[in-house]
């Protein structure tokens, strides 16, 4: 009386993946609360703040910054550093939970879903939560007129890598472990100074030269570097091959563990 | 591609099924069959293996050795094909806490790549089946543990399954949660759908299992009908006594003239007879006063007793 589904020939892979992405959608827009007013309005007062308030006294005493004003030289990279906060916030608790407290990632793979098309779900779900974030950044940063470029429309695809370079080997990090434990490490000595000193709110030339290649090991430095190459336009080409590489590469190593934890941790 | 016009009389067909984690033998070479629109069950402590066979049968976890089809397909190679026929309720719910009860049967069904009208359709069919109508709008977080156990069957049967298995369905609910529960199962049993039941509560097993293995230690050591397991390996009743303080309860091999078996248990001993109340009768006969005294049935926890040595709940 039910063998009609068995009938239907086997899915393609990319039709499985398609079904998780839009799970993760569903549950996020069921669950949003708010988030999206936030979306908007915390780059809007932080550039406000930083960029205008902040970019006035820069401009003052300082000038220019690498040949930019302040606030141009700031708005790409806060769209990286939300990128990146983006991608960390959706990689780890979250995944950890669906794997082993609320167990809906056990429940998908029980479905005709497997292990990779959950991880495949879950990344193109937050990369495209990333380029949607990349969008109202862009559209603020425009109406600041901070953007100077046709390559600013690059931006939404750049935070889209920055999200996915982070949540890539993050949510390959979180299905290998049993506890969050050293999820808050990870934050406090991790994200923060990564925050502060990616070259965000000062240039990287500001370190002494020996501080420099540090500073060039933080993924978030090559997603601002980045996206400030895209704004300004300046250097946009040889960025892209640079910076982006870095990060593309991120986001592959993190697929490829991630998509064989995943499997060990569902599957065996 | 079409099977549908040699369906396999056996849904679930095992030989030699092994599952090795590392060093440790979960499943130890088991061979089962499951008939189509029979109800199969799996009776054994925890740790017996049950969950691991499971997590096979639900082409979810490889095999380590032996042959295992499921629908007659291969779950090495045919995994997405058979889940799409296979509903699932495991020992925990999975549920989307933060979500309404509806949203979880809707998205759901979308893993199945249902049509949404038929999926919302179902989804009030199958409200309306499990009793969680009037709940369709809640949060999963706000509801009791039976009404998530319900939920998270219908949420199984969304795909409308040739083959439901449940994993430890009842345990941790309340006895009317329960019989709500078992009530629902043999319902769907009617409607033609293949059960396989893991269980470790006796009487469980025996209401909704048409035949059952008895799993320990990663083996099956008996299988049968319950009636089938029960005349193989237990008597027809069991007399239940309790002896009060230590040291007044006589000796097992005193006890052993009234019987043909005795277990003595922590808390009580058992003689196996054929008729318990003459058994009664004797042991009060031979000035022996137990502080209570019980005639039953067999059970299958006697089986299991005497299979294992052990009783099935601790």
């Amino acid at each position: 009386m039910t063998s009609g589904l068995l009938d239907q020939a086997p899915r393609a892979g990319w039709a499985r993946w398609r079904r998780s992405w839009w799970y993760h959608a569903t549950v996020y827009a069921q669950t949003w609360r708010g988030s999206v007013a936030g979306a908007i309005l915390f780059p809007f007062l932080f550039l406000l703040a930083m960029g205008v308030g902040v970019g006035h006294l820069v401009t003052a005493h300082v000038g220019q910054v690498d040949g930019e004003s302040y606030l141009d030289f700031l708005a790409p990279g806060l769209l990286a550093t939300t990128a990146m906060q983006l991608g960390e916030g959706e990689s780890l608790w979250p995944v950890l939970g669906a794997l082993k407290w609320v167990r809906t990632y056990h429940a998908a793979v029980a479905t005709p879903l497997e292990p990779e098309d959950v991880l495949a779900g879950k990344l193109s779900w937050v990369t495209t939560r990333g380029v949607a974030t990349g969008v109202i950044y862009t559209v603020i940063i425009g109406l600041f007129g901070a953007l100077h470029s046709w390559w600013a429309l690059t931006l939404p695809l750049i935070g889209g890598l920055v999200t996915l370079a982070f949540a890539a080997p993050l949510v390959a990090w979180a299905s290998g472990v049993e506890s969050d434990g050293a999820f808050v490490v990870f934050y406090r000595f991790g994200t923060v100074p990564m925050f502060l000193f990616s070259a965000t709110f000062y240039p990287l030339d500001a370190y002494p030269g020996y501080l420099r290649p540090v500073v060039q090991l933080a993924p978030l430095y090559h997603g601002v570097a980045l996206a400030r190459a895209a704004a300004s336009g300046h250097g946009a080409t040889p960025a892209l091959l640079a910076h982006g590489a870095v990060l593309a590469a991120l986001a592959l190593v993190g697929i490829t563990v991630g998509r064989r934890r995943m499997r060990r941790r569902l599957v065996d | 591609m079409s099977w549908s016009g040699a369906e396999p009389e056996l849904i679930v067909e095992a030989r030699g099924l092994t599952k090795r984690f590392g060093d440790f033998e979960a499943v130890r070479g088991i061979d089962v069959a499951v008939r189509r629109g029979e109800s199969f069950g799996f009776l054994g402590p925890n740790g017996a293996g049950k969950t691991s066979t499971m997590r096979m049968i639900s082409a979810v976890s490889r095999p380590t050795a032996g042959e295992l089809t499921i629908f007659g397909l291969d779950p090495r190679t045919e995994g997405p094909r058979i889940r799409a026929g296979l509903g699932v309720v495991p020992q925990e719910d999975t549920l989307e806490l933060e979500l309404s009860v509806r949203w979880n049967l809707e998205m759901f069904g979308r893993y199945f790549d249902l049509p949404r009208a038929e999926i919302r359709q179902r989804t009030a069919e199958l409200l309306e089946f499990v009793q969680l109508s009037d709940r369709a709008n809640s949060r999963v977080d706000d509801l009791s543990g039976g009404m998530r156990r319900r939920l998270t069957i219908a949420r199984a049967l969304i795909n409308q399954p040739q083959l439901l298995i449940l994993d430890e369905p009842t345990t941790g609910l309340d006895p009317q949660a329960r019989h709500l529960l078992w009530d629902r199962l043999y319902r769907l049993k009617r409607e033609g759908v293949t059960l396989i039941i893991t269980t470790h509560y006796m009487d469980e097993a025996e209401q909704l299992c048409d035949r059952l293995v008895v799993m320990d230690h990663g083996a099956i050591v008996a299988h049968g009908t319950p009636r089938e397991l029960i005349d193989q390996h237990s008597t027809r009743e069991v007399v239940e006594l309790r002896f009060g303080e230590e040291g007044v309860e006589p000796t097992p091999a005193r006890l052993a003239s009234f019987a043909q078996r005795v277990e003595v248990l922590p808390d009580r001993t058992l003689l196996y007879v054929d008729d318990g109340d003459e058994a009664l009768r004797d042991v009060h006969g031979d000035g022996l006063t137990p502080l209570s005294a019980l005639v039953r049935r067999s059970s299958l926890e006697d089986v299991f007793l005497r299979l294992t040595g052990r009783t099935l709940v601790e």
